[in-house]
């Protein structure tokens, strides 16, 4: 027990809660407001940098808040799997904040204060929820992580926002009170606590049955990890802002959500558990299902953000089989995927963002030749849709490694070919959009009437560069230097001292 | 004067009420029926904080003892729910001044401020008295004020809505009576000690079974429990903002003491639910309540009524918990009771702010209020999570006992459709929140003056009350303790 790294936990939480008093206070000038963003971003990260090594060194860091019911107390620890969620999770809260302020005044939006607020709120719920000592804790920043994102999602406020919110939120609370919360209260009922343990909370006698209904009703509930049929809010979010798509979508709220499933899955039922539980089998089937028909939609869809939500989606999908596979290489492919999908997701949405705001382009079959006007960009997507796919020289490359191997391990034929089929659906849906924007002419008659030889290079705004520049850089590295998260990884199922 | 607590706690209201009639200058009477509630109030502290400690207090009205005297009797059940009376009146009286000025002509503030009194030592005398004969006298003393406090709406609207639940109310109070007269009949005594001892005797009488059921059909019609529930939305809706606000956190919660206490304490469980199928019939009405009423609430215009239905909706989650028969779902209906009445204390009054500002509660007339009234409107926002069960508010730590209740029975399904009502929660609060802050606000009638945030007097009560639903989300302790010590003791032995 360190006291000062338990400072650094609560700080991690806290500072962003208490950065949106000076954002507000700050709402006149613009530029010290983002400083407000960008200086409590540095020091979040700095904390959780602490924190990882302090646990690297074998530090224990646990805190106490408060007891809301008898048995039920807000506590937070600090485990392996935790700390490479607020990793990444602080890490490219800071490479958004730079991304948004590029995009923001480019595109002029309205309300940006607000959003800075929501954005901090939003960020240090994803830190409760990555710090969580119980299931409890994490519910409930769970359900704050929704609310906070809410008035992202509907920024613009048109009636399509509204649309959009109103999935977002239905099915977000929705599945989290009808089943996150009846599944929380029947692990309490049956187990008696709700702390993360290694090797899971239910006692050997346990009935299965009901155990594995459980289970369903987690994997239903946590609607943030998009496990189909309960995706729709992810393309539904998809109306928000790009940089809160970028943030919440490809790394805070997703991730959360699979994170959650994680979490149950090794921390509350064990993997011992999981393996013969009856539902198992089915719930692996329902997440291939997930991966396969959300890759198929992606192909259809012309809206590039939409195209993305829907990778998404399948990408969710590789994570939560990889925990539901319930051996060590499965949970290390998972934890590793969480990190993967980040860096490759949101540099495609920073992408996406940029074409938006220097071309004024949303769909794909406008983007033929887009690659003379933008070849930063469309060569950060090239790298990005790599890692998605799990192509060197990229990250990407280790987690389907790893979750192939997992398959491998445990006999699951149809999920192994399920996941190659999706590797090659990847591959359909994403990499023609550089293809054609280096290689296809411009469309003869472009709404502007320019002819192609007069394209100049105009990209999005130097800040929104940067932060491209900074996630592209992240796919690559990881590719080269996967081992602190690899051992990160490993060490999730580590009994802790 | 510490002996005679139980009394003074009926007393204070009720002799304050003709006082009000010497001070005559609008404010005075205000600032004197404040002080009145407010001792009323300090007085249902002191009687809880002494009945955790020592245990039940039975005071003899006249110095004449029970059976045969009127004894009033104080356990932790009723201290309980009298705390949440007079906690809730004093807290909605700071804004009644500020709201009534503009809703009931100046020269019936008298009046007023009289029947809210009365209204207050009827529901305290129900709750304190040990005798069954004086829960009826008290039960008409607040009804009759009631039926007269709703009248003063400034709708003509309201005497129709007065005059349905005069007949509603009447219907209730005379089963009531009945019952009471039934049970008499068979033990010859009132007094509820008395009652509880004598009744198991004659348990296996028909007559008994037919008092019991027309006692609890009153009591249930008091309750608005569905389908019972027809006079509530439009009482609800028409009557003055402060009164909606007031009866809207007790009125109800008095019904479901006379139930818990009449239920468990004096007929038994055994007789109840064992002799009788009530388990089945309070479960169906229950989650049929949930249901419907809240189904109903998702297409109202006008906003008062959507909080009308949803407070019957309400009124099934606790019925639910109350049909579980388990000291586990007597205390999560308990802690609604207790939670209900700070949600919809802080909503309604929220409410009697728009109604000041803007002159009516319809839904359309909400646009652009996010802005206009970023406070009040912030107010209905977190009171509308908690109602939905958002954690951190009272909300989540009511369903959050109800479902493990639920659970701890084995009733999964249960369980699984409290928590789905809780959903369409989720819809009728998000059209309002959706109306008030993405449509611009309506352009100013020529002559009216634009919308601004409401005064202090009124957001300072507001606030207390969404503070409130956020404290005790968060610490526990004071409301889950009392609730399940309460519940418990019903279930340990007679009162």
């Amino acid at each position: 027990m360190n006291s000062s790294l338990a400072t650094m936990l609560q700080l991690c939480i806290l500072l962003p809660i208490f950065a949106t008093l000076g954002i507000v206070a700050l709402r006149r000038h613009q530029n010290l407001r983002e400083a407000v963003s960008i200086g409590t971003s540095v020091l979040v990260f700095y904390a959780v940098v602490t924190i990882y090594l302090g646990v690297d060194a074998g530090e224990t860091i646990t805190v106490h808040w408060l007891q809301v019911l008898p048995g039920l107390s807000v506590n937070f620890s600090v485990e392996p799997l935790g700390v490479i969620f607020s990793l990444i999770a602080s890490f490219l809260w800071f490479v958004t904040i730079i991304y948004s302020m590029g995009y923001m005044r480019g595109h002029n939006e309205d309300h940006q204060t607000r959003f800075f607020c929501c954005f901090a709120i939003a960020i240090g719920s994803v830190m409760g929820v990555a710090f969580a000592d119980n299931l409890f804790t994490l519910f409930i920043f769970y359900e704050v992580l929704t609310l906070s994102t809410y008035p992202l999602v509907t920024h613009s406020g048109t009636e399509g926002a509204k649309k959009g919110g109103r999935t977002y939120l239905g099915i977000l609370l929705g599945t989290s009170v009808a089943f996150f919360l009846l599944a929380i209260v029947g692990t309490w009922v049956v187990a008696g606590r709700l702390d993360f343990t290694s090797g899971g909370v239910f006692p050997a006698e346990a009935n299965t049955t009901l155990l594995g209904i459980i289970l369903v009703l987690f994997i239903f509930g946590i609607g943030k990890a998009a496990i189909m049929p309960f995706h729709r809010w992810l393309p539904a979010a998809m109306v928000a802002p790009t940089p809160v798509s970028a943030l919440l979508h490809a790394v805070a709220v997703v991730k959360a959500g699979v994170f959650t499933v994680m979490k149950v899955g090794v921390f509350i039922f064990g993997l011992d558990l999981l393996v013969v539980l009856p539902t198992t089998q089915f719930l692996l089937y329902l997440a291939g299902a997930s991966v396969l028909l959300a890759s198929f939609v992606a192909m259809r869809q012309d809206n590039l953000k939409a195209r993305l939500a829907y990778s998404t989606v399948s990408q969710l999908g590789y994570i939560t089989i990889g925990v539901l596979l319930a051996t060590s290489s499965g949970v290390i492919a998972s934890s590793m995927n969480i990190a993967m999908h980040a860096f490759g997701k949101i540099t495609l949405f920073f992408c996406a963002g940029a074409i938006l705001v220097a071309a004024h382009k949303s769909n794909i079959s406008e983007m033929r030749g887009l690659g003379r006007q933008m070849p930063f960009t469309m060569v950060a997507f090239f790298i990005g849709s790599l890692s998605i796919i799990g192509l060197p020289p990229t990250g990407g490359t280790w987690s389907k490694w790893y979750l192939l191997m997992a398959t491998l391990e445990t006999e699951q034929l149809i999920i192994m070919a399920i996941l190659m089929l999706s590797s090659l659906l990847n591959i359909a849906y994403l990499m023609p959009i550089p293809f054609h924007a280096f290689f296809s002419n411009i469309p003869a008659k472009s709404e502007h009437g320019e002819s192609a030889a007069k394209v100049q290079i105009k990209e999005a705004p130097m800040a929104s560069l940067i932060a491209i520049g900074i996630a592209t850089l992240g796919c690559l590295v990881l590719f080269i230097y996967p081992n602190p998260l690899h051992e990160l990884a490993s060490a999730i199922l580590e009994p802790q001292q | 004067m510490l002996a005679h607590l139980p009394i003074l706690q009926v007393i204070v209201p009720l002799m304050a009420a003709p006082a009000c009639l010497i001070l005559r200058r609008p404010q005075l009477v205000w600032m004197f029926t404040l002080l009145a509630s407010t001792i009323a109030f300090i007085i249902s502290i002191l009687l809880l904080q002494q009945v955790m400690q020592t245990g039940t207090i039975s005071y003899e009205l006249g110095g004449w003892s029970p059976p045969w005297g009127i004894e009033y009797r104080i356990d932790k059940l009723n201290a309980f729910i009298a705390l949440i009376i007079s906690g809730v009146s004093t807290v909605v009286l700071v804004a009644a001044h500020t709201s009534i000025e503009k809703e009931i002509p100046q020269e019936k503030h008298t009046l007023f401020y009289i029947l809210y009194l009365l209204s207050l030592t009827g529901m305290l005398g129900i709750v304190t008295t040990g005798d069954a004969f004086n829960v009826f006298v008290f039960l008409e003393i607040s009804s009759l004020s009631a039926y007269s406090l709703i009248a003063l709406g400034r709708d003509r609207r309201a005497l129709w809505a007065s005059f349905q639940y005069l007949i509603m109310g009447t219907i209730g109070a005379t089963f009531i009576l009945i019952g009471i007269g039934l049970m008499y009949q068979m033990t010859g005594t009132l007094n509820m000690v008395d009652l509880a001892t004598r009744l198991p005797e004659v348990a296996e009488t028909r007559t008994v079974t037919t008092a019991y059921v027309f006692f609890i059909v009153g009591v249930c019609l008091k309750l608005a429990l569905f389908p019972l529930h027809l006079w509530l939305p439009n009482a609800y809706a028409h009557a003055p903002s402060i009164v909606t606000a007031f009866f809207a956190a007790t009125s109800t919660k008095v019904a479901a003491y006379l139930l818990i206490r009449f239920t468990f304490s004096i007929f038994g469980v055994s007789f109840s639910f064992t002799t009788l199928p009530m388990e089945m019939v309070f479960l169906t009405l229950g989650l049929l309540g949930i249901f419907v009423a809240s189904t109903v609430a998702i297409y109202q215009d006008n906003i008062k009524h959507v909080f009308a239905y949803s407070s019957v909706a309400q009124i099934g989650y606790m019925i639910v918990g109350f049909s579980m028969t388990t000291s586990a779902g007597l205390s999560a209906m308990l802690l609604h009771v207790f939670n209900h009445a700070l949600m919809k204390g802080a909503l309604f009054l929220a409410l009697g702010a728009v109604m000041l500002r803007v002159g009516s509660t319809q839904l359309k007339d909400f646009q652009g209020l996010g802005r206009q009234m970023p406070l009040t409107m912030a107010a209905i926002v977190v009171g509308g999570l908690s109602l939905i069960g958002v954690p951190l508010t009272v909300g989540f730590v009511s369903k959050w006992y109800l479902v493990v209740a639920a659970l701890e029975k084995g009733w999964w399904p249960v369980a699984g459709l409290v928590l789905l009502g809780s959903l369409l929660a989720v819809v009728y609060v998000w059209r309002i929140v959706e109306t008030a802050y993405f449509k611009a606000p309506l352009a100013p009638i020529a002559g009216k003056e634009q919308v601004k945030e409401a005064p202090m007097a009124f957001l300072l009560p507001v606030w207390m009350l969404v503070s409130a639903n956020v404290y005790f989300g968060l610490d526990t302790r004071l409301s889950v303790e009392i609730a399940t010590a309460a519940a418990q003791s019903l279930f340990g032995v007679a009162p």
